[in-house]
């Protein structure tokens, strides 16, 4: 906090929540910075001469006659390549001992890129997962978040595919994750010799909850910043968006907003939207693609938070353990990439499409058999090779451990139909059939 | 000019004291230093209005300047509507500066300085009433009429007509002498408010054409038709959006507006991306030419996505008096109804079920009520026909928009998870779908001159054997393959058939993609000859062999170009096994 000399200091709180403080103040400007007490804090409410202040940190301890000063500025940070390889806390400032960066400040919340000026993202990004690189590609430019329940190591997934993913920078938006998961980013990045490209803006379950508020905005300015301006590959890491969706709750309703499911503040798609469709692919060649975090309840995703993130990112990727083998998957079924269309059979071999959907449908097969199974039924031949088939390829293509190329992948696919099915059970154009079909013809 | 100073801001509404007159919806602008930021009245009490902002507020305060501009959100229509991609305020997107959208800036609508070719269609002297035509301009392939203001009332006398020749949109083509003798000057364009429906037609019938769009759940099942109205709920990832842009690829519509309503932007740079490419069905040119975008993504003002499906309807009304077939295309309404709700909430207005304003149901059913076949004065027949998407909160149905939805719209596309999660595309669900056209006598006797004697019995035949199918399906899950007559296994698989060979239809393949009508009839016709075969099977292995096997053949023959050597071939190969 650099306090001027002419700035007016407010002594007089008039109203108090856990989260906002109310007082009489002058030339206030709508989103502006400031603080309370030396805690930071932001204006969400005009009236009249009353401003109401959202403190970051919470109220707790604030007194009636705390000192108010105003930024006269809406957040902003100070951009330049000088934030690669640095750690900072969710106002930007540094956390990892170094200096403060130095740069052109811009407002973080920034501007909508005009639709026409986006390009059609297309090109792929590979992880070596099946799970996504096969049954739900990914390309540049697109925004997709891990659908996880809270005990599953989604964030470790998330920083691996960050890491085999082709970018020129990871700008991480860590909000409440676990310190201990904080510190495996780190490492993680430090030992696979990517510390460099690496910008985070860090919110652990240790920092007040709406600081959490900033995180995204934060990220994604940065993001743009080297997107745009130094036209990079630019991979952002948002974990976990449930708890900045958590944060927007508290705030609503310390603002006594009627909330709308869940007890969610009824503006909750925009605010994410807002965040989210900060991916693109320019023109120039720069992009951001956004990978998200949201953890579930008990794997419920009709809950307000995965509900309207689906509805605005590009597909979601579903974590999940699978029953058989007790491997980590990217569950088939629900998992979805809304881009695959744009490089699938185009950018990868034309039998992507067609394969990829042939294996999905006999692994539901599989499931079905299972079901049976489970109920007490016989199994016909076709149920006992499906379920046969559903083992080959966990283990041998979902099993997010795997590092496989796209290539290795298809040919896979075609081994485990060969080995279990026969031609008339895929539904397989038959050009394609005629072509990699490695088994009998019939 | 009435001007006000701001008292309050929350998030996107200013609370707003005004000084003389304004009006319900007016348009406000704000003074944000050299800049001057659009708003909405949305309330008036007590000398303050209510004002929804279409930008952000960041740096506004108290006591900024707000100037009242005497005018309701309006729209200008006059060729050069066409092919343009707008935001949700009409606003041409090609033509704002740079690759960020700067607050504030000054925009253009349509060119007022563009030079059209203008034929008169009328002399000097006709009497003539709002909307009828007077001249018409070529803009793309269409024959746009330039008609007389719809703002006019009572009949007028055309006092001077342009002779044929190139003008400027702004310039003036005729003059019209009224009742008291006051001249007006007509320009080939127009202003008209966004809420009020142009109903400058002589009247509006009962659907009674099949509206095609190529995806056979829809034409076979459960048809839309021309001037009808339709909505497609779903959960996320169901389909709806890949829906719209198919019908959008595959209509035989003279012009379609496609309003992205607060959803994803690269779903409508994926439409800037093809459109110019893809060839137009019905005209044979580009699909873009055809095409008018109506843009206003999640990111792009809250605000305005109640006024984007509002333009976009004005917009189809206005072709549809030009005598053209209007498809619209909005997708989603359900982020219009939450636009409305976070201003109502920001009101702290006693809310509704679910925190929607208690006025929704009213709002939607009005706007349904625009779309329909009129004939104009001049006999020439128009339509609109709107198709919207909902998207209910966690996938259920029992919510708001939806319900709300189902009271007005005619058809009902229920996109099903189950259905989407099988990968069994397009996921709507054939038996809770609906089309109400199919009980209308004008639209059956209609659709079958093109479709052949007794298509609604047959149509009916096929919905009964699909809900035989799933309850055989329960039976042979309750009690086991063994333990079912061989009668049940029949009856799952035709229902199997239908469903693989008819109802899944592959968007993203060149042939499966559009199924014209005629290819839909000889597959409704086929499939229903197989499921008519008994044949002798000793077991239910040898039924679901005998089915797979038709099946990846009905396959084969989706993917083979309509009346191609190899369409002939697996058609004659399909015949051949239930010879
Ligand atoms: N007719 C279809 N054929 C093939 N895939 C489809 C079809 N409809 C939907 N999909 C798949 O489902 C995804 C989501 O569809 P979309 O229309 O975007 O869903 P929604 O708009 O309901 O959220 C698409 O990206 C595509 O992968
Ligand atoms: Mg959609």
């Amino acid at each position: 906090m650099e306090i001027q000399a002419f700035q007016a200091i407010y002594t007089e709180i008039t109203a108090l929540t856990k989260a906002t403080c109310t007082l009489k103040a002058k030339g206030i400007t709508y989103d502006e910075l400031a603080w309370v007490d030396g805690r930071n804090a932001q204006v969400i409410k005009i009236e009249g001469e009353m401003v109401t202040l959202q403190v970051f940190s919470g109220t707790e301890g604030i007194g009636t006659a705390a000192k108010v000063i105003f930024a006269g500025k809406p957040p902003s940070l100070a951009l330049s390549p000088a934030l690669g390889g640095r750690y900072f806390n969710a106002f930007g400032q540094a956390i990892d001992g170094l200096s403060q960066p130095q740069g052109e400040e811009v407002n973080i919340k920034g501007l909508t890129v005009n639709p026409v000026r986006r390009q059609l993202p297309s090109e792929m990004l590979s992880t070596g997962i099946a799970g996504i690189d096969l049954n739900n590609t990914l390309v540049t430019g697109q925004k997709i978040p891990f659908f996880a329940d809270p005990d599953q190591p989604f964030n470790r997934i998330l920083a691996e595919v960050a890491l085999r993913a082709d970018s020129d920078r990871i700008v991480l938006g860590a909000m409440g994750i676990s310190h201990d998961d904080y510190i495996m980013f780190r490492n993680s990045f430090k030992e696979r010799g990517a510390s460099d490209k690496i910008v985070s803006f860090i919110n652990t379950s240790e920092d007040p909850p709406l600081e959490r508020l900033l995180i995204p905005d934060q990220a994604t300015a940065t993001a743009e910043y080297f997107a745009y301006e130094k036209k990079e590959k630019v991979l952002v890491l948002l974990s976990d968006m449930t708890l900045y969706a958590d944060a927007l709750a508290i705030v609503s309703n310390k603002m006594d907003q009627i909330p709308s499911k869940d007890a969610m503040p009824g503006s909750l798609y925009s605010d994410l939207a807002r965040i989210y469709e900060k991916a693109v692919q320019f023109p120039e060649g720069g992009s951001i693609t956004i990978i998200a975090v949201t953890t579930l309840n008990d794997g419920d995703i009709t809950h307000a938070i995965p509900d309207n993130t689906g509805y605005i990112t590009e597909g979601q990727l579903y974590l999940k353990r699978d029953t058989d083998t007790g491997l980590t998957i990217i569950d088939p079924f629900r998992s979805l990439s809304r881009l695959k269309q744009n490089v699938i059979g185009k950018k990868t071999r034309a039998d992507h499409p067609q394969l990829m959907n042939a294996l999905v449908r006999l692994y539901a097969d599989a499931s079905e058999a299972r079901s049976k199974q489970e109920n007490g039924f016989d199994l016909n031949d076709f149920d006992v090779r499906s379920l046969a088939f559903a083992k080959d390829y966990v283990r041998e293509l979902l099993d997010v451990r795997l590092n496989i190329d796209s290539e290795s992948m298809l040919n896979t696919g075609w081994k485990l139909l060969a080995k279990h099915f026969k031609v008339f059970e895929l539904g397989i154009k038959q050009e394609f059939i005629d072509k990699y079909w490695p088994g009998e013809k019939v | 000019m009435t001007k006000g100073k701001i008292k309050a801001i929350v998030s996107n509404l200013l609370e707003i004291e005004f000084y003389g007159e304004v009006m319900q919806n007016e348009i406000c602008f704000v003074t944000l230093g050299d800049k001057s930021l659009m708003a909405e009245v949305i309330k008036i009490r007590n000398q303050r209005a209510y004002a929804q902002l279409f930008e952000l507020s960041t740096s506004l305060k108290l006591n900024d300047e707000v100037l009242f501009s005497g005018e309701l959100l309006q729209v200008d229509l006059g060729p050069g509507i066409l092919s343009k991609n707008f935001d949700g305020l009409q606003n041409d997107l090609d033509a704002m500066k740079g690759t960020f959208i700067e607050t504030g800036q000054k925009n253009v609508s349509i060119d007022f300085d563009a030079v059209y070719t203008f034929t008169p269609l009328q002399e000097v002297g006709a009497l003539v009433q709002a909307a009828d035509w007077l001249g018409e301009v070529p803009e793309n392939w269409i024959a746009h009429k330039i008609m007389v203001p719809f703002k006019l009332k009572g009949t007028y006398e055309l006092v001077k007509i342009a002779p044929k020749g190139d003008y400027k949109v702004s310039d003036e083509i005729a003059q019209l002498k009224g009742k008291d003798g006051e001249i007006v000057s007509v320009t080939m364009a127009q202003k008209w408010p966004v809420k009020w429906a142009l109903k400058s037609y002589r009247e509006k019938f009962r659907p009674s054409k099949i509206f095609q769009t190529g995806l056979r759940v829809m034409d076979t099942l459960n048809p839309m038709a021309e001037g009808g109205t339709g909505y497609i709920p779903g959960a996320f990832g169901t389909g709806k959006t890949v829906l719209q842009q198919a019908i959008a690829k595959n209509n035989q519509a003279d012009m379609v507006i496609l309003v992205a309503c607060g959803e994803r932007a690269n779903e409508v740079v994926e439409i800037f991306h093809t459109f110019p490419q893809l060839e137009d069905l019905k005209t044979g040119r580009k699909l873009k030419e055809k095409t008018t975008i109506i843009c206003n993504t999640s990111n792009m003002p809250v605000a305005a996505r109640e006024a984007s499906v509002y333009v976009g309807m004005t917009i189809a009304e206005y072709y549809r008096n030009m005598g053209l077939k209007v498809l619209l295309l909005a997708d989603s309404t359900s982020r219009w109804a939450q636009a409305l709700r976070e201003m109502s909430n920001r009101m702290e207005e006693l809310p509704g079920t679910d925190a929607f304003p208690v006025e929704l149901p009213a709002v939607i059913a009005n706007f349904y009520g625009r779309a329909g076949e009129v004939a104009l004065h001049n006999d020439s027949r128009g339509s609109v026909t709107f198709l919207g998407t909902v998207s209910p909160a966690g996938g259920n149905f029992k919510e708001p928009v939806t319900e709300s939805t189902a009271k007005v719209a005619r058809c009902f596309y229920a996109l099903s998870q189950k259905r989407a999660d099988a990968k069994r595309y397009p996921a709507i669900d054939p038996i809770n779908s609906y089309s109400r056209y199919l009980d209308y006598e004008e639209f059956q006797s209609e659709t079958e001159s093109i479709l052949g004697a007794n298509w609604i019995e047959k149509v009916k035949k096929m919905k009964d054997l699909l809900q035989r199918g799933i309850e055989a399906r329960d039976q042979i899950s309750i009690l086991g393959d063994d333990s079912v007559p061989l009668d049940y296994h029949l009856d799952f698989w035709r229902s199997e058939l239908l469903d693989f060979a008819i109802i899944q239809q592959d968007s993203f393949d060149d042939i499966d993609m559009n199924s014209p009508l005629k290819r839909q009839q000889n597959m409704l016709n086929l499939a229903l000859n197989i499921c008519e075969y008994t044949g002798e099977f000793e077991d239910f292995n040898q039924v679901s062999t005998f089915y797979k096997k038709l099946i990846n053949t009905f396959k084969q023959w989706n993917y083979s170009a309509f009346e191609s050597d190899e369409y002939e071939k697996y058609a004659q190969e399909l015949n051949a096994t239930i010879a």
